[in-house]
């Protein structure tokens, strides 16, 4: 039997970015709060120390912060007609486990969606026609705009010290910045990092083949910054262990650099970690969630009443929450019909490296340290003539030189032997990898549900993928590497190497942690599981978080866009929903 | 990574124990392993190593990485390293038993893009694998082990067994030596403390320096060469620990 605690008036699942920010907004509202977090509990010392963190084969290459496949992982298959089988080891993403969540490990890379991403289907259909939309693509404007969310986008940058040049201020555009992006009110709070050698030369490239290339926007603070909570960061270093590490130096933006500090002794304030979220409850009518179930780390069953659910564990872990707790109708792709777990997405990704006569310096990085070309993102270009719909950015990034993963080889290098070797030595100095970043759309086929064989830990059903690559990415991905490229001849390398994604999508190699989708936002319940402050339609006093909401997946990293609805959630919440607890659309 | 063909490696499979082959579908009593994101800890490089392989198993391991990386004009290899002892040491530990994979069944064969099926851990893939390579030469090469071959003799053997032109329990060779190349690798550029990268081999061949921690100073110095001396996560240049 389940041990039923006191209840809280919120409960929050998860607890990374968006579960930490949620908890301080409505403590501040004065609610007692109960974060639960499946994970350990994690914090800057002694869990990122610099003198231990920067261990690449612990951290980057063994796992050491991410979820553990043997308790919860999903099973995969590229289209309906397969069987689908367990992700037995991690590969194409790497959601976390702990406090933090992946908020810990990200690289910092932190932007804003286009104005245009938010209407991605009145905006395409305006412009090209219905004719440019595959019959099977189901892409759907958000219901948000970005005018909406700019001062939300605006207070996640400043909570993070975002380091960077704006593009467009008030609508003029800025020297040196990202002249496509949407109007911003104000500077970056912090002025870019330092240039890296690399990042010089691709600059000088980009602009030689007429691109516009800026530094990209970086969540790692290029000086000192006390945030919008009045919490201190330090200066990067440079270290090179951003991804897969947490940062020991108080200056990668996380929930435990800029978040806890102010939070974590609050009196209405409660984490509980090692306790992993089973089931939300509800009522007789199934219209009013009262609290969750879980279970902690020796096995024991507890339930928690809540006035107030709010999922914020990673994108899929809130779609198989949801599917487990039977809310929202699950998706059918057969009839097209049903919401929970559809416009499951991704992003389509390829490099090409470049092999240059000078010591480049690799090691010397941080996560979000790059330059970038945004001319071929979401419709900054015309795409009339190109056969697909979407974009992306291609970037120098230096996020380190981490020695196992981070070298780069010529073509046709061998494997192993003395010519491997002669490689490594000749190159790891001396090169360097353009990447690019790639949208991928909605459609039919790609969605989410329960698996009808394995099971997790707790004997709960896994989540089941099924997901392809659709010819629009595979056109869009060819244009990007193509661009990518052109800017790699322009630095007169003495070798290069394109690597464009070919094929179906595979879990096996690591591309991206942006798994978005399957309880998408929007303001019809028959397209979306969410409206467009986040609430469940079916179950008005829960709200889903996260990435899970995006309906298809633009061409930029998600965290900045998940920071900003997060905070537009919490405005909703605090002004609207506190005090008239209810619906706050109609269906 | 190289096709592999799974129903093969299945096959391979049955060279376990009957209980590991056993599938099920029942919901699973919870029994927690290891402790959520505890991580895994970082070694006590100060203890003696607890290894996995047999003195035969690690006389193979020996031979091999001296060829996938080998000691030539550009200096010292995998072999001098310590790769053989960091491959050993990581058998034993929570990587060799497949601590944090998914092991429940049922077992199927499937697509490329699907990735790993075996129920196989690395631990158990190396012990399966080198067991069955030692019976396929002693039958092919007149009674001597892969280490025993001259340097020519393992290096043809090993392209066979990439291409999977020797066939061990169908393509179980093929796989293991996969394994094999990308542990070699992970020991000869990972931080000393794992036991490989001995002396900073991996890392002075390439010119990493270690984890310096902060470059604020030197970051935007184009083109000129970092020659601060090398560190470890446990210490200077001067052996593992400092002096």
């Amino acid at each position: 039997m389940a041990k039923r605690l006191p209840p809280k008036d919120v409960a929050i699942v998860g607890f990374g970015w968006t579960g930490s920010i949620l908890s301080k907004e409505l403590t501040d509202a004065g609610l007692q709060v109960v974060a639960l977090e499946r994970g350990g509990f994690r914090d800057t010392i002694p869990d990122f120390a610099p003198s231990t963190i920067q261990d690449e084969l612990r951290y980057a290459v063994r796992n050491g912060l991410f979820e553990e496949p043997h308790r919860e992982t999903l099973t995969f298959r590229n289209d309906a007609s397969q069987l689908a089988l367990p992700m037995r080891q991690l590969g194409s993403f790497r959601p976390a486990s702990g406090a933090g969540g992946a908020g810990v490990h990200w690289n910092g890379q932190n932007w804003r969606f286009l104005p245009s991403d938010f209407v991605a289907y009145s905006h395409n259909v305006q412009r090209y026609g219905k004719k440019m939309l595959p019959e099977d693509m189901t892409i759907q404007d958000w219901g948000v705009t970005y005018e909406e969310l700019e001062p939300h986008y605006d207070a996640f940058e400043y909570l993070c010290g975002i380091s960077g040049k704006a593009g467009n201020l008030g609508g003029k555009i800025q020297p040196g910045g990202n002249p496509f992006e949407g109007a911003r009110r104000r500077e970056y709070p912090l002025p870019p990092l330092k240039r890296c050698y690399s990042t010089v030369l691709f600059d000088k490239a980009a602009k030689e083949v007429g691109f516009h290339p800026f530094p990209a926007p970086a969540a790692n603070t290029s000086e000192p910054y006390k945030n919008l909570y009045g919490v201190q960061m330090g200066q990067c270093t440079f270290c090179g262990y951003c991804e897969w590490f947490g940062c020991g130096n108080y200056s990668k933006s996380s929930p435990q650099a800029c978040v806890f500090p102010v939070l974590l002794g609050r009196d209405n304030f409660e984490l509980r970690s090692q306790c992993e979220v089973t089931r939300v409850l509800r009522d007789s009518s199934g219209k009013r969630a009262t609290g969750v179930a879980y279970v902690d780390v020796t096995g024991e069953a507890y339930e928690q009443p809540a006035d107030l659910v709010i999922l914020c564990a990673f994108a899929q872990h809130n779609v198989h929450l949801l599917l487990l707790s039977g809310i929202g109708k699950p998706y059918d792709p057969q009839r097209n019909e049903g919401v929970v777990g559809r416009n499951y997405a991704y992003q389509i990704t390829s490099s090409v490296d470049v092999f240059l006569d000078e010591i480049m310096n690799p090691f010397m990085g941080a996560g979000a340290l790059g330059q970038i070309v945004d001319d071929f993102n979401g419709d900054n270009f015309d795409h009339g003539s190109h056969g697909f719909i979407g974009g992306g950015y291609i970037a120098n990034w230096n996020t380190g030189g981490r020695p196992i993963l981070q070298h780069h080889l010529p073509d046709k290098t061998p494997k192993w032997g003395s010519g491997f070797k002669k490689a490594l030595a000749e190159n790891y100095l001396k090169s360097t990898s353009l990447a690019t970043h790639g949208c991928v759309m909605s459609y039919r086929g790609n969605y989410l549900d329960l698996d009808p064989t394995y099971h997790d830990v707790y004997g709960n059903p896994l989540l089941r993928l099924t997901f392809d690559f659709h010819d629009n990415e595979h056109r869009m991905s060819k244009f990007l590497t193509d661009r990518a490229a052109e800017i790699a001849k322009a630095m007169k390398p003495r070798a290069m190497h394109p690597k464009p994604r070919k094929g179906h999508y595979s879990i096996v190699p690591y591309q991206t942690t942006h798994n978005t989708g399957g309880a998408v936002m929007g303001t019809d319940a028959r397209t979306s599981v969410v409206n467009r402050y986040l609430q469940s339609w079916d179950v008005p006093n829960l709200f889903v978080m996260g990435a899970c909401v995006f309906p298809q997946n633009p061409g930029y990293n998600p965290t900045g866009t998940v920071g900003a609805l997060t905070y537009w959630a919490a405005r909703a919440i605090k002004e609207q929903y506190l005090r008239n607890p209810g619906p706050l659309m109609s269906a | 990574m190289a096709r592999i063909s799974r129903r093969e490696l299945l096959k391979g499979a049955a060279l376990l124990p009957a209980a590991a082959a056993v599938a099920t579908t029942a919901p699973i009593t919870f029994v927690p392993r290891t402790m959520p994101s505890s991580g895994g800890r970082p070694p006590d490089y100060t203890a003696p190593a607890q290894g996995f392989l047999d003195s035969r198993e690690k006389a193979f391991v020996e031979a091999a990485v001296a060829r996938i990386i080998p000691a030539d004009e550009l200096g010292p290899g995998a072999k001098e390293a310590g790769v053989a002892d960091f491959i050993d040491r990581q058998l034993a530990g929570p990587y060799g038993a497949a601590e944090t994979w998914y092991m429940q069944g049922p077992w199927q064969s499937g697509t490329d893009q699907q990735g790993y099926q075996l129920r196989l851990s690395p631990a158990q893939l190396y012990r399966a694998a080198i067991a069955k390579i030692d019976q396929h030469l002693k039958q092919s090469q007149g009674n001597r082990t892969f280490a025993q071959l001259d340097a020519k003799a393992q290096d043809d053997f090993l392209h066979a067994l990439e291409k999977g032109e020797v066939k061990i329990s169908g393509d179980l060779g093929k796989e293991f030596f996969e394994i094999l190349v990308v542990n070699t690798v992970e020991g000869f550029l990972a931080d000393p403390i794992y036991g490989g990268n001995k002396d900073f081999i991996g890392w002075k061949l390439i010119g990493f320096p270690g984890p310096r921690y902060n470059y604020v100073a030197q970051i935007d110095q184009y083109g000129r060469k970092f020659d601060m001396p090398f560190v470890s996560i446990a210490g200077r240049d001067t052996g593992i620990r400092e002096a």
